[in-house]
């Protein structure tokens, strides 16, 4: 534990000295950046030993504060979200040194990093803290640390819209945290977790559990409650959406499986309806956030989207365990949560991975329409390769990491649709039609993504004169892709570690059934290892094919038209148009089009937009109504000094009558 | 028993050209024509193999990898899929899904590589490809859940050998797996192998940049994977005898194999292709048979 508090300090004393050193941007870049990194493998040590069963690791500070303690605590499920949050800073780190570069003399580079740094240090807090107030504190700190960051090109205005939403909606968030953790507190009579599991009623935990759902779903990004991803993941730099995209909003669904930790333990608990609220949520989120993400013209913002999709994934198999264990299954119930844990780490890799390649496309071509760029694979050999590994996963196929956590879920979801009694059977197909959905809803996002950007010709100068980013910023990217492949390939030894961290939901009931699916990974590894391999075999036998033989290069097949050029090929926009208009009356996409209406059209073009549903029609109401009924309030301040000094007077007078 | 599996795959491999020989033929029958030989596309394919290539300067390693990785994830498929009462080369609980995401990865290197050409015929062929394989994919998965609760059994292996013939569940699962399988092989009234319309295909267009072995590679994973997910069909449907050695089992599945592939010649023949806009609602109907499958097997 010592170790993780040594990691802590450094973190912020890092931060601190990039803000020091601000006025000398390159050396506070490398300040800034070292503290993520001997942060990370300081904590690599207790963490994978206590993943590998070691002994669960607490301490306590010295704290003054009335109702807080510092105490903190590494087990299994921590853990598992400090690693990937490490090691994703530690890399987005690195690469936004170079990232950074072209932003020297126009933002503050040094103030950036201390705010990266304290956010890195409290995801690692929020993950450690015992207490609620010093869960509450991290919790804020990194929302305003975030918000920081966000706004680091503050003189776009867009970017401020960004950063202000973003404060706005994770503090409604938190809103909803506060009488939960208040209602644990009364009942058990201290705001230490240790006190918390099991203290309910089953009334008083089914409050409970909604407004967890509402206040960590807000910041984890669940449908309706995302409206500040699709803005803030844009605005911020890559390597800062990388980290928020890929870890922070994991520090959300931990605090909803911890606080679903204390809850499953209430006798009774839980009951079917939680996990259909799991289940409708996952879904919703899951097959919105695709179609949204589909929708979109601009790469991270299209990336954003996909963070929705992949937390309904998460939450997905979040149902299934509770389905599984409100029905005394163990087997669902530990494959489901497992699915969704690894998923949590998995997602943070790819998303990580993803992120960081639009940093790399945005920093050589400065743009990011889809529709302006194309033939980045040419440019950017190594920023597409990755990419392109990112996309295979994050689609969910083998032989890459997205598919060995999609396949949990599904395999728990299986397991009770085939074994179970009806009331079983019948959530869980649910999830397997939503995962089906899901899965080829992204494939068709991930192939518009990398073809429209990477392959074909370039649709504009900037795309045509676009080069491969510095080692700084691939190096990182080719990490990332490597733990893709290794969490595909290597599956079936990540099991054990799976199984402790899902012991404080399921039960120690579930580690027995987990073990069962290890040979399941084993085969699953072991033949998207030979597709692989045969792959790389029909490769090298029809280059032997091909040598000696007339090997020619041609222009594209054009149906014969004689002066093909770039802008004659097919756009995102026309890609994804054929599913954005089925799923139409749920996108609402708005088209301006002119079209050509005389014998001999010169001119015709069409627009579409795609704006968020949820912000348009729930948020913009809501926050109108309220403003519309508080602008009433305003009358009181009437610009005039007596009558202020009025409103003193009669104040101080209700309190003395009040007092009598 | 134990060589029936691999004699299985051997016969996969060697026959899934086969299929298309027997389609065309069937198709030719009712036209009044001849037909190209029912072995046309073994010698299309040696021939190919035998051929230099041309590949577009747009192109990159992604077009040369689509066919390759295309084949591999086919040929995992292949051996994922029982035959003939007997259970696959490689099975596991959960193998269906591996392989309903192995021809996805197939689909997902297609669509790159079409992608790849810049050019805007394979542009809208794989934006139909995907479109079509997202509604598909749910019916696939529904229809396999629900033989899977019948079987009670996670594995194909355990799934297709044990399936009853002519129980209303399977028959409509199979109807779901029918239409599936008519789109996922580009098949009439999905697509129409035959036209020679660019702005009209799916499939066809996809691979129109592709030639010599690249090519062979291509035709060759489409039969096999036509013939995948014909076993699948077939498995449902064709009952298997028991107290008989595998062999007899084996010569009723190649029978029910041909049997498909005269259906779909036939089909082909008597219906016209749907308007691209009604293919979504045929792949709910897809998906409305697998539902009422999985509620009769539930009940």
């Amino acid at each position: 534990m010592t170790i993780l508090m040594l990691a802590l300090l450094l973190l912020l004393l890092s931060g601190v000295a990039a803000f020091l050193l601000r006025s000398r941007p390159t050396a506070a870049s490398v300040a800034g950046a070292a503290g993520p990194v001997a942060a990370a493998m300081l904590a690599l040590v207790p963490a994978l030993t206590v993943l590998r069963g070691g002994e669960v690791l607490s301490t306590e500070l010295p704290w003054a504060m009335p109702f807080g303690r510092f105490c903190v605590q590494l087990d299994a499920l921590s853990a598992l979200f400090i690693l990937p949050i490490l090691g994703l800073s530690a890399l987005g780190a690195v690469y936004g040194i170079e990232y950074l570069r072209p932003y020297i003399g126009k933002y503050s580079i040094g103030s950036s990093w201390l705010c990266y740094n304290l956010l890195v240090a409290s995801m690692v807090l929020v993950c450690l803290a015992r207490n609620a107030l010093l869960f509450l504190l991290a919790w804020e700190l990194m929302a305003f640390s975030s918000f920081f960051l966000v706004a680091f090109e503050n003189r776009r205005k867009e970017v401020r819209n960004a950063a202000w939403t973003y404060l706005v909606a994770t503090h409604i968030g938190t809103a909803f945290l506060l009488p939960m953790f208040l209602s644990f507190g009364q009942a058990a009579g201290s705001l230490d977790f240790a006190q918390f599991a099991g203290c309910l009623g089953p009334a008083q935990a089914g409050v409970c559990f909604v407004l967890a759902v509402i206040g960590f779903g807000t910041k984890a990004g669940i449908m309706p409650l995302h409206v500040w991803l699709p803005e803030a993941h844009p605005a911020a730099p890559s390597h800062v959406s990388a980290v928020m995209s890929g870890v922070m909003l994991k520090t959300g669904i931990y605090g909803l499986v911890r606080v679903l930790s204390f809850l499953v333990a209430t006798p009774g608990a839980p009951p079917a309806w939680w996990g259909w609220l799991l289940l409708i949520v996952g879904a919703v989120s899951g097959i919105l956030g695709v179609l949204f993400a589909l929708a979109q013209h601009d790469l991270k913002r299209l990336l954003a989207y996909h963070s929705v999709e992949n937390i309904g994934i998460i939450i997905l198999g979040l149902g299934v365990g509770l389905i599984g264990l409100s029905a005394g299954a163990p087997v669902v119930a530990a494959l489901g949560f497992a699915g969704g844990l690894l998923h949590v780490v998995n997602h943070a890799v790819f998303k990580g991975l993803l992120f960081l390649g639009a940093g790399s496309v945005l920093h050589a071509v400065h743009t990011r329409e889809i529709d302006h760029l194309g033939g980045l694979l040419r440019r950017m050999p190594l920023t597409g390769l990755t990419f392109l590994t990112g996309a295979v996963a994050i689609s969910g196929l083998p032989p890459l990491n997205g598919f060995i956590s999609e396949f949990l879920i599904y395999a728990g979801a299986f397991q009770g649709t085939v074994n179970g009694a009806a009331p079983v059977a019948a959530p869980l197909v649910l999830v397997i039609l939503a995962l089906a959905l899901i899965g080829g809803l992204a494939v068709a996002c991930f192939t518009k993504a990398f073809g429209i950007v990477f392959l074909g010709e370039p649709r504009g100068a900037a795309a045509a004169a676009a080069h491969e980013s510095g080692r700084l910023m691939t190096v990182p990217m080719l990490l990332l892709a490597g733990a893709c492949l290794a969490g595909g390939l290597l599956a079936p030894f990540l099991l054990p570690a799976l199984a402790t961290a899902v012991a404080p939901l399921a039960g120690a009931a579930a580690i027995a059934p987990l073990q069962t699916a290890g040979p399941l990974l084993v085969w699953v590894s072991g033949i998207s290892a030979g597709v692989l391999l045969a792959a790389l075999l029909f490769a090298a036998w029809k280059r032997w094919l091909l040598t000696g033989r007339d090997v020619r290069r041609a222009v594209t097949w054009d149906c014969g038209y004689a002066a093909p050029s770039p802008r004659m090929q097919y756009t995102a926009s026309s890609f994804a148009q054929p599913l954005t208009d089925f799923f139409e009356v749920l996108l609402r996409t708005r088209k301006h089009m002119r079209l050509p209406d005389v014998h001999f059209p010169t001119a015709a073009n069409i627009e579409t937009e795609t704006p968020d549903v949820s912000r348009e029609s729930l948020y913009a109401p809501l926050f109108n109504a309220t403003g519309r009924v508080l602008s009433r309030v305003r009358v009181m301040q009437s610009g005039c000094i007596q009558v202020y000094v009025l409103y003193l007077v009669l104040t101080l007078l209700v309190l003395l009558i009040w007092k009598l | 028993m134990t060589s029936a599996p691999l004699v299985h795959l051997f016969l996969g491999l060697l026959l899934a050209p086969l299929l298309l020989g027997v389609i065309n033929r069937t198709k030719a029958f009712f036209a009044g024509r001849r037909g190209p030989p029912v072995l046309q596309l073994y010698w299309d394919l040696a021939k190919l193999l035998r051929k230099g290539a041309v590949y577009s300067q747009t192109t990159t390693w992604v077009f040369q990898a689509g066919p390759v990785v295309g084949l591999a994830a086919v040929l995992a498929a292949l051996a994922l899929i029982p035959f003939g009462g007997a259970a696959a080369p490689l099975h596991f609980n959960g193998d269906l899904l591996l392989l309903a995401y192995v021809l996805g990865l197939m689909r997902f290197f297609t669509v790159v590589a079409a992608l790849d050409t810049g050019s805007s015929f394979e542009g809208m062929g794989a934006s139909r490809e995907v479109q079509f394989a997202a509604l598909a994919e749910p019916a696939l998965l529904l229809a396999l859940a629900a033989a899977a609760r019948k079987a009670g059994s996670l594995s194909l292996s355990g799934i297709l050998p044990a399936a009853v013939p002519l129980s209303p569940e399977l028959a409509l699962a199979a109807g779901a797996l029918v239409i599936v399988f008519l789109c996922e092989n580009s098949r009439v009234p999905f697509d129409d192998p035959n036209t020679h319309l660019e702005l009209t295909m799916i499939h066809e267009v996809m691979v129109l940049d592709h030639s010599g072995p690249d090519l062979a590679l291509i035709l060759y994973s489409a039969a096999l994977k036509l013939w995948v997910l014909g076993a699948l069909i077939v498995g449902m449907l064709v009952p298997t005898v028991a107290g008989v050695p595998w062999v007899a089992n084996t010569v009723i599945g190649l029978a029910g194999m041909l049997l498909l592939a005269v259906v779909v010649g036939v089909v082909e023949s008597v219906t016209a292709r749907v308007r691209l806009v009604r293919v979504p609602h045929l792949l709910a109907a897809a998906g409305a048979l697998a539902a009422l499958a999985f509620v009769l097997v539930l009940r």
